[in-house]
């Protein structure tokens, strides 16, 4: 059996991509592609130790917490959409109306 | 039939509500407004007649006529001084017996003639005025009765609070005039220092008693007198303190002279008649606490001894004819307690069912005066009235004399009464202050002479000699017309007649003929004191009699005839500092605005622009800028550059991390 901690450095180099991601893009779109990246990270953390310790409760909250991403995606593309009918772009750089 | 006794009140407040809702707004005619009026006072009189009748019909005079209108309160649960756990429920409860029906009987009386008589002297009002007049007319018998017949302290309570609210509004009817509304500001504030005592008396009775019954505290004192010791004095003195501003004694009567300002015929009604007699009725309703609390009886009897004196010297040097009377009134309720104090429940609401019809009389009689000079009220400016207004002359002395205790006329019966009562409870030394009560009778008699000599000054001033007024006037004064003349002549002859109900025995050589104090021998009995011999009690008559006499001849010398007024100047200039303490009402209200109102005023100044202004004002103010300052600065972190946000929250992150490992 493959042990846990190979799973734990896939999600860890997971983790690292959507972080990396998150914080450099510019791009609308890539940025909630990082967030899904890290999101993804924690599923593969809770099936690997769900299969470890023989909990079946880990592998439920996977499916909760993509059922969630989902929503966030829906709406993120959702103000992408409107943003580029205002700005016609998706660039987060361009936008700053809610400036203090 | 026991809705008899509720309709008693809803008569008037009907027609409080339809005058002040409906009339004032939409402007009704005078005549509609005058109809709702009587119409209110007139069937509340009738309902509490057919009451008073039933009751003595089917319960007679030895027992209560009970009726619970509805659950007001329901049970709290309290504990007891005395430790016991005791319900508190408030009934809306009447209660009709001796005590109550005498004030219901003259009350609804004397107030339906006033009523009548307003017709005529209010005419010269707008429509509106006339409606808002009547309104809280109509309020006011609605607030009495409630206090008359509450059959618990906190019925009479909410009665006690609606007449000084229509005392208020009516002393200030005439409020566009600035020391009319201050009047009426006055007298309610000086009668809150009063019902803050009285409210503290209620919750003393409910603590001591656990009932604000009347007749469970009267059951519960009588089983146990010895048991609630030193609370009776208490409780006695607490709702003493409540009288003593609602019926103006020292040192709160100070509101009743300016209540003046009010219409003539409220004067009558409210500071003459009814109102200010709630204290002597409420003393004498709780009068069961009092007859086993010797320190507040003596209390009660100092006070009205020393106020009746004190105001009858102040009415000596009056000049304003309503002043006069009102001084007279202080005076007179001073006796009222005087007799209560003494132990005599019964004489003292004798005094007040008397006073009601001479007293009502008499500033009926004033307001026709000052009606017929077209609103003079000043007494030097007047004179030689009497063949001008014969209706109001001759009511008028009917009530003088009734007023300054001359035989036949009630005045003398009552006020004999209470003299006599005084001087048994002396020399029976009741509770051990013989001497006290001895030296309140003494003063009694005093003012019995001051009351004849003042009341007859003014008589005269009024009536007699030569018009010393504008010539103007003189030429308008016409007698007064017949809703005016009838209440005047109806109450001339009530001044003469209800004396008779309560005789005392010396008058009638020994015949037991005191219906009244036999009324109100269930209720109000009279604690027993010294048995006066026929003769003592003849002397003593004839000695209040002989004073009042005296008071009248000189003041008869003092302002008729061809030397009228010689000798009171000459004394006024042997003795200026004398006239002057008098005259300036011994500069009572001056003390009371430099030692309470003033200091009051500042502190309230203080309060404003001190704490209000500066302490909590300024400290939500430094609040907000202090916020404010910290937005500006704070807001540049907000740039609306979500990466920004983004590198933030990461930070964030790493920052727990960090904290996690170490």
């Amino acid at each position: 059996m493959i042990p846990v901690s190979w799973y734990l450095v896939v999600s860890v180099l997971l983790l690292a991509c959507g972080l990396v991601g998150l914080a450099v893009r510019r791009n609308f779109i890539t940025v909630l592609m990082s967030v899904e990246l890290i999101l993804n990270a924690a599923n593969l953390n809770f099936v690997a130790f769900a299969r470890q310790l023989g909990d079946v409760a880990g592998q439920v909250f996977p499916v909760f917490v993509i059922t969630i991403a989902a929503a966030e995606a829906a709406i993120g593309l959702g103000i992408i959409v409107q943003l580029t009918r205002l700005k016609s772009t998706v660039a987060l750089d361009a936008v700053q109306e809610m400036r203090g | 039939m026991d809705a008899v006794l509720g309709l008693v009140l809803l008569f008037p407040l009907l027609g409080a509500l339809t005058n002040g809702l409906l009339g004032h707004r939409r402007g009704w005619s005078k005549k509609t407004t005058a109809a709702v009026a009587l119409l209110g006072s007139g069937l509340a009189m009738v309902a509490a007649w057919v009451a008073i009748g039933h009751w003595l019909i089917h319960f007679g005079r030895h027992h209560a006529w009970y009726v619970k209108l509805f659950s007001w309160i329901p049970t709290l649960w309290g504990q007891t001084t005395s430790g016991q756990l005791a319900p508190f429920t408030v009934d809306f409860a009447l209660r009709l017996d001796g005590l109550s029906a005498v004030m219901v009987f003259f009350v609804t009386l004397v107030g339906f003639l006033i009523h009548v008589y307003s017709v005529g002297y209010m005419d010269g009002e707008g429509a509106r005025g006339y409606a808002r007049y009547f309104a809280y007319l109509n309020l006011f018998m609605f607030a009495m009765l409630t206090l008359v017949l509450g059959a618990n302290l906190v019925v009479m309570f909410v009665g006690w609070e609606g007449v000084g609210l229509c005392s208020y509004l009516l002393i200030g009817y005439y409020f566009t005039e600035g020391w009319c509304a201050s009047a009426g500001k006055k007298a309610f504030i000086v009668n809150r220092v009063g019902d803050f005592g009285f409210l503290l008396g209620i919750f003393l009775a409910y603590k001591v008693f656990g009932t604000v019954d009347f007749a469970e505290i009267g059951r519960l004192v009588e089983g146990n007198p010895s048991g609630y010791e030193g609370y009776l004095n208490a409780v006695g003195l607490l709702l003493f303190v409540g009288a003593v501003g609602k019926s103006a004694q020292l040192p709160l009567y100070v509101w009743l002279p300016d209540a003046m300002a009010g219409p003539t015929p409220v004067s009558a009604l409210i500071h003459a008649a009814t109102m200010v007699t709630a204290g002597v009725y409420m003393v004498a309703r709780a009068n069961v606490v009092y007859r086993y609390a010797p320190e507040a009886m003596v209390v009660v009897a100092v006070v009205g001894g020393l106020t009746a004196v004190f105001a009858a010297s102040i009415g000596l040097a009056q000049n304003d004819l309503k002043k006069v009377l009102a001084y007279s009134t202080v005076s007179q309720l001073g006796y009222m307690f005087l007799a209560a104090g003494a132990g005599a429940f019964g004489a003292a609401m004798f005094h007040v069912f008397t006073h009601a019809f001479f007293k009502a009389c008499l500033f009926l009689g004033a307001g026709s005066v000052i009606h017929a000079l077209g609103g003079e009220q000043d007494v030097r400016r007047m004179g030689g009235l009497r063949g001008k207004l014969p209706t109001t002359y001759w009511t008028f002395v009917v009530a003088t004399l009734a007023l300054a205790g001359i035989p036949v006329f009630s005045g003398f019966f009552s006020k004999d009464e209470i003299l006599g009562r005084v001087f048994a409870a002396g020399v029976g030394d009741l509770h051990g202050y013989g001497r006290v009560y001895l030296g309140l009778w003494v003063l009694g008699v005093v003012g019995a002479f001051l009351t004849a000599f003042y009341m007859f000054r003014a008589v005269h001033m009024v009536f007699s000699g030569q018009y010393r007024g504008e010539a103007e006037r003189l030429h308008h004064v016409h007698e007064a017309p017949a809703t005016m003349a009838w209440p005047l002549r109806i109450l001339g002859v009530g001044s003469v007649v209800v004396g008779f109900v309560g005789m005392g025995k010396a008058v009638t050589f020994g015949a037991d003929v005191n219906w009244f104090e036999h009324f109100l021998h269930d209720t109000a009995p009279v604690v027993a004191t010294a048995h006066l011999s026929l003769g003592l009690e003849w002397v003593l008559i004839l000695l209040s009699v002989g004073v009042a006499g005296l008071g009248i001849f000189l003041a008869t010398r003092f302002y008729t005839g061809p030397h009228a007024f010689q000798t009171p100047q000459h004394l006024t200039q042997r003795f200026p500092r004398l006239y002057a303490l008098l005259a300036n009402k011994y500069y009572v209200d001056e003390v009371y605005e430099k030692t309470i109102v003033k200091p009051l005023e500042r502190t309230s100044y203080f309060s404003w622009k001190g704490l209000d202004t500066v302490a909590i004002d300024g400290t939500l103010n430094a609040l907000a800028f202090f916020t404010e300052i910290a937005g500006d600065f704070l807001r540049f972190l907000q740039t609306g550059n979500v990466r920004n946000y983004v590198l933030w929250i990461l930070a964030g992150a790493a920052a727990f991390v960090v904290l996690l490992a170490v």
